[in-house]
């Protein structure tokens, strides 16, 4: 039965639920934060950090909230004594292998970690041992991989092989050894990696890095600029990264309608030509055989007349359009538009017609 | 089980042997004729793993050509030699039963050379090597126990189906296809049988839930990784009668819907593997596999998948993870596997000993097999028997058997002068219970209510001689290393307490570690993602539990009471016992003894490097 409604309670708020939601998707309608390291929205529950445990009254131990999935009646708290201690402990073992250097760490302000190590006020001391220290990896253009400070979400692995398809990193190693890598750790771009970045937008730490931006700027110093990716006609939606009036870098826009977050090697990290300086910023018109730099009202008006002209003397059909599909869909049917009702003419086409 | 009404060796068969001893010489010439060919005569040799780690393939090759050079030809060399399965007595491997007119006898310690006296005197002149037959201890090993799974391991060919059907085999698929599943289901329900892999799930229950799901395709998978150090009743069953492993995942397949099934078995038992393949080709050309079973018109296949050897493939959801092809790593139980386990799909997953009892319990009835065991743990259990014990090996006993009588009893009671101490039962995953407890019951509940469990059935019997903290820093390097590295706690709460417990065996203990491990070991239990972090602090919570003035003992005082962490060791030379013999002086690896002729021998303490060569090596007990 799809419609039948299951009545939680968490913290004392009452929700109706699914059968087959989770306690987590419960808690997010009961407005209900829980704290998650491994849980990213794109990606199948995993389990993996254990931070979402929750006490379910009359079960013996505390269950997560990401793979357990509800049932009628239960009733649900999220912030007992007992379970903010563990939550602490599983922090502490964490903080034990890792760097702990957030003064220097790129992802500082936008770290998962450092957010819930700091609102649980815990270090890496109680459980300090054995820390990794391996080699940072920067053996390709776009991302920087400092596996010391991955806490194995698997988050980047996943998304990796669930969502971008290219499997191109999987965890290795057993016991306190294992980590993400490619295969024989060899460099990404042996290992069929597209370079989308998919797994530094998911990386809750500062294991993963956009190596462009590296050392260009804090997380809070930057003005975050909602746009469309230029670049083809899905319309995927990012936030470019703004600082000083220049682009830093492209985060993902996990609300985005048409992508959820997900972005490609051109969204992510194609942003070099905004500031390019062999870029052409103002129209060229050509003039005697020379190209010479002009304004838009000189151009636009040249354009207008010589369209008018050739209109004029050879009629609508020796005109027509073709327009790009790094257009947005809104500057496509202007321009769909203008040909038709103002050329009268229906020559008029797209590049995106794959 | 036949061997154990008929193999009295000894007195029983010395006075007939010794009527028959003056007949050695003419039998000889006969053979060398070739008239001795017609004896009635069987020769089995264990062909477990275990006895062919002792060298079984060498006396068998041996018999075989001591037999053809006595004139009894090749034809019936191959028909009298068998290869049997492992019968459980693994201590005095490689085991020889010779069936001579009906008459037989065992040889234990057989090696090559051995194999031309028995021939001539035994086979030839009808009078058994009386030196060489087992002693007392394997009837002692043998009658205790209640084998109705391993009956056949030992007696029967492993790589012959009629050796099998011979013995009633396949009668258990005839009757479950001529009954509906859901009989099938409730036969194995009120049978009572739990599951024996570990979790003590009751399977009838396991295969009920499946068999009402409404996907058409099913998966059955036979858990055949069995992992635990010290564990090797799978490999046993499987090496000695692997049919019946078959049969019970045929009736299995048929009960829930299935129509494929696999076995997941570690690639580290070739021969079990090997086996399995040929019971598997030989069940096909008989019927009992493919298309049609037997024309009853249900379709069955069985496929092997061998594991890479990952200790946590043999956790469910990272077993089936495996034979997906992925990294086997536990999944997150959203959904029983009864409803989506391999490839999304309903499946049940059984252990080997498990599906190894169908058979049984379809052919005798629900009832029958409700007679042995207790009321909440029926039928019996394979435990491997392992540790300071005379009797080491594989035995079977009914569930609720005092962990006493399986010790003292089957296990022949200690080695040497050693005081039992404590008993590590369910491998890595369990828990030691110290000799105190002894007169528990062994079935599924007793075990948990004293922080163990039953897992798989391996029993480790420690003396006290093993420092428990050591054993417990064992089995969590064994967790630690086998750990998939999914979930927080079990990656990196296993190495925290393996780095806790080295600390403690190396003299840098701190005061508060017993009540980090406690804290630790609780929550790694408690928010760990499968039953591997679940139980790997099992080991540790338990011997602080027992023995927990042997952590005080590290962490206060310094010291190992069993005298086994070695950089609490401290070596001392006693002057007055020392005979200036010198031996501790010249196998010290590292010259701190200093001695001359006629002089006491002096240690270095600064060159010691506490290996404990000198204490093995002084025949007068002068180090102390």
């Amino acid at each position: 039965m799809p419609d039948e409604k299951l009545r939680i309670t968490i913290n004392g708020k009452v929700v109706l639920c699914s059968r087959d939601e989770t306690i987590l998707d419960a808690a997010k309608k009961a407005e209900v934060r829980i704290p998650t390291l491994c849980y990213d929205e794109r990606l199948e529950p995993y389990g993996g950090c254990r931070l979402c445990i929750v006490e379910i009254k009359d079960f013996p131990k505390p269950v997560p909230a990401c793979t357990t999935r509800v049932k009628d009646k239960m009733v649900i708290s999220t912030e007992t004594d007992e379970v903010r201690r563990m939550r602490k402990n599983i922090l502490a073992l964490l903080l034990s292998n890792h760097p702990n250097d957030c003064m220097r760490c790129e992802a500082t302000g936008n770290c998962a970690l450092q957010t819930l190590s700091y609102e649980y006020e815990v270090d890496g001391t109680r459980f300090a041992g054995e820390t990794w220290n391996l080699p940072i990896r920067n053996d390709n253009p776009f991302i920087t991989y400092d596996p010391n400070k991955c806490i194995l979400c698997g988050r980047c692995v996943r998304i990796c092989n669930d969502v971008v398809m290219a499997g191109t990193i999987e965890l290795t190693g057993r016991g306190f050894d294992s980590r993400p890598d490619t295969s024989f750790g060899r460099p990404r771009s042996l290992d069929n990696c597209e370079f989308c970045g998919q797994c530094v937008s998911t990386c809750p730490t500062g294991a993963l890095i956009d190596r462009k931006a590296v050392g260009r700027g804090r997380a809070y110093e930057m003005t975050k600029v909602k746009t469309t990716c230029p670049y083809c006609g899905t319309g995927c939606n990012f936030y470019l990264n703004v600082k000083d009036g220049e682009v830093v870098k492209v985060t993902s826009d996990f609300e985005a309608p048409v992508n959820h977050g997900n972005l490609c090697i051109k969204g992510r990290y194609g942003y070099d030509f905004i500031h390019s300086q062999e870029r052409i910023t103002s129209p060229i018109i050509k003039k005697g055989g020379q190209y010479v730099e002009s304004t838009w009202d000189e151009a636009l008006d040249l354009v207008a007349q010589r369209l008018g002209e050739i209109l004029q003397e050879y009629g609508p059909s020796s005109v027509g359009a073709f327009s790009s599909a790094r257009c947005t869909n809104e500057e496509n049917f202007l321009l769909s538009k203008l040909v038709r009702t103002v050329f009268k003419s229906n020559n008029v086409d797209c590049c995106a017609r794959v | 089980m036949a061997g154990q009404t008929k193999t009295r060796p000894g007195t029983r068969k010395v006075s007939r042997a010794g009527k028959k001893a003056k007949a050695t010489t003419a039998s000889r010439s006969k053979a060398q004729s070739g008239v001795q060919a017609v004896k009635d005569l069987t020769i089995k040799v264990c062909m477990g793993t275990g006895g062919l780690a002792a060298g079984s393939q060498d006396v068998i090759d041996e018999f075989a050509a001591q037999l053809r050079v006595c004139g009894i030809t090749a034809d019936i060399v191959k028909k009298c030699v068998n290869k049997t399965g492992c019968r459980g007595f693994c201590a005095k491997d490689v085991l020889v039963e010779i069936t001579l007119d009906g008459e037989t006898a065992v040889y234990q310690l057989v090696t090559p050379d051995k194999v031309s006296r028995i021939v001539q005197e035994h086979i030839l002149g009808g009078d058994p090597v009386e030196q060489w037959l087992v002693g007392p201890e394997y009837h002692a090993f043998h009658d205790k126990q209640t084998k109705i799974l391993l009956k056949q391991c030992g007696q029967i060919d492993p790589e012959d189906i009629n050796a099998y059907i011979e013995i009633g085999g396949y009668e258990g698929v005839k009757k479950a296809l001529s009954q509906t599943p859901f009989e099938v289901i409730e036969e194995v329900k009120s049978s009572g049988l739990r599951g024996r892999g570990g979790a003590g799930f009751p399977t009838g229950l396991k295969w009920e839930f499946c068999s009402m799901s409404s996907e058409a395709v099913r998966y059955i998978i036979c858990n055949a990784d069995e992992g635990d150090p010290g564990a090797f009743m799978d490999r046993a069953i499987i090496e000695g009668n692997p049919h019946s492993v078959l049969e019970g995942m045929i009736i299995g397949g048929y009960a829930i819907g299935a129509k494929e099934g696999y076995i997941y078995i570690r690639a580290e038992y070739p021969l079990a593997v090997g086996r399995l393949e040929i019971a598997i080709e030989q069940a096909k050309k008989r019927g009992f596999l493919g298309k049609n079973v037997l024309r009853s018109g249900y379709d069955f296949e069985i496929r092997i998948k061998q594991g890479a050897g990952a200790f946590v493939c043999g956790e469910a959801s990272a077993l089936m993870r495996s034979i997906e092809g992925k990294r086997g790593m536990p999944r997150a139980k959203l959904w029983r596997s009864a409803v989506k386990g391999l490839w999304d799909k309903p499946t049940v997953l059984n252990n080997v000993e498990t599906f190894a009892n169908i058979p049984l319990i379809i052919l005798n009835g629900a009832e029958w097999y409700r007679g042995f065991g207790t009321e909440r743990s029926t039928g019996t259990k394979v435990f491997a028997l392992t540790g300071k014990m005379k009797n080491t090996g594989l035995i079977e006993v009914p569930m609720g058997m005092t962990l006493r009588e399986m010790i003292f009893d089957i296990g022949g009671g200690m080695t040497g002068k050693n005081t039992l101490k404590a008993v590590q039962t369910g491998g890595p995953s369990g828990g030691c219970i110290p000799a105190r407890h002894l007169d528990l019951p062994v079935d599924f509940d007793s075990l948990a209510s004293v922080g163990s469990m039953m897992g798989s059935g391996s029993m480790v019997v420690v003396d006290q001689t093993t420092c428990m903290v050591d054993l417990a820093k064992f089995f969590i390097t064994f967790t630690q290393h086998e750990s998939c590295g999914k979930c927080v706690p079990c990656r990196i709460g296993t190495k925290r307490m393996l780095e806790t417990l080295t600390r403690i065996t190396e003299g840098r203990g701190r005061e508060d570690d017993i009540d980090l491990l406690i804290e630790l070991g609780n929550d790694i239990k408690n928010a760990s993602l499968c039953g591997l972090g679940q139980s790997a602090p099992n080991p540790i919570l338990s011997t602080i539990e027992f023995f927990r003035e042997e952590y005080e003992a590290h962490i206060k005082y310094g010291r190992c009471p069993a005298n086994v962490c070695k950089s609490l060791r401290q070596y001392l030379i006693s002057p007055e016992a020392c005979k200036m013999c010198g031996k501790c002086s010249r196998v010290c690896p590292s010259g701190a003894i200093k001695w001359e002729p006629r002089h006491t021998a002096e240690l270095d303490k600064t060159k010691c490097v506490k290996c404990g060569a000198c204490y093995d090596a002084c025949p007068f007990n002068a180090i102390m």
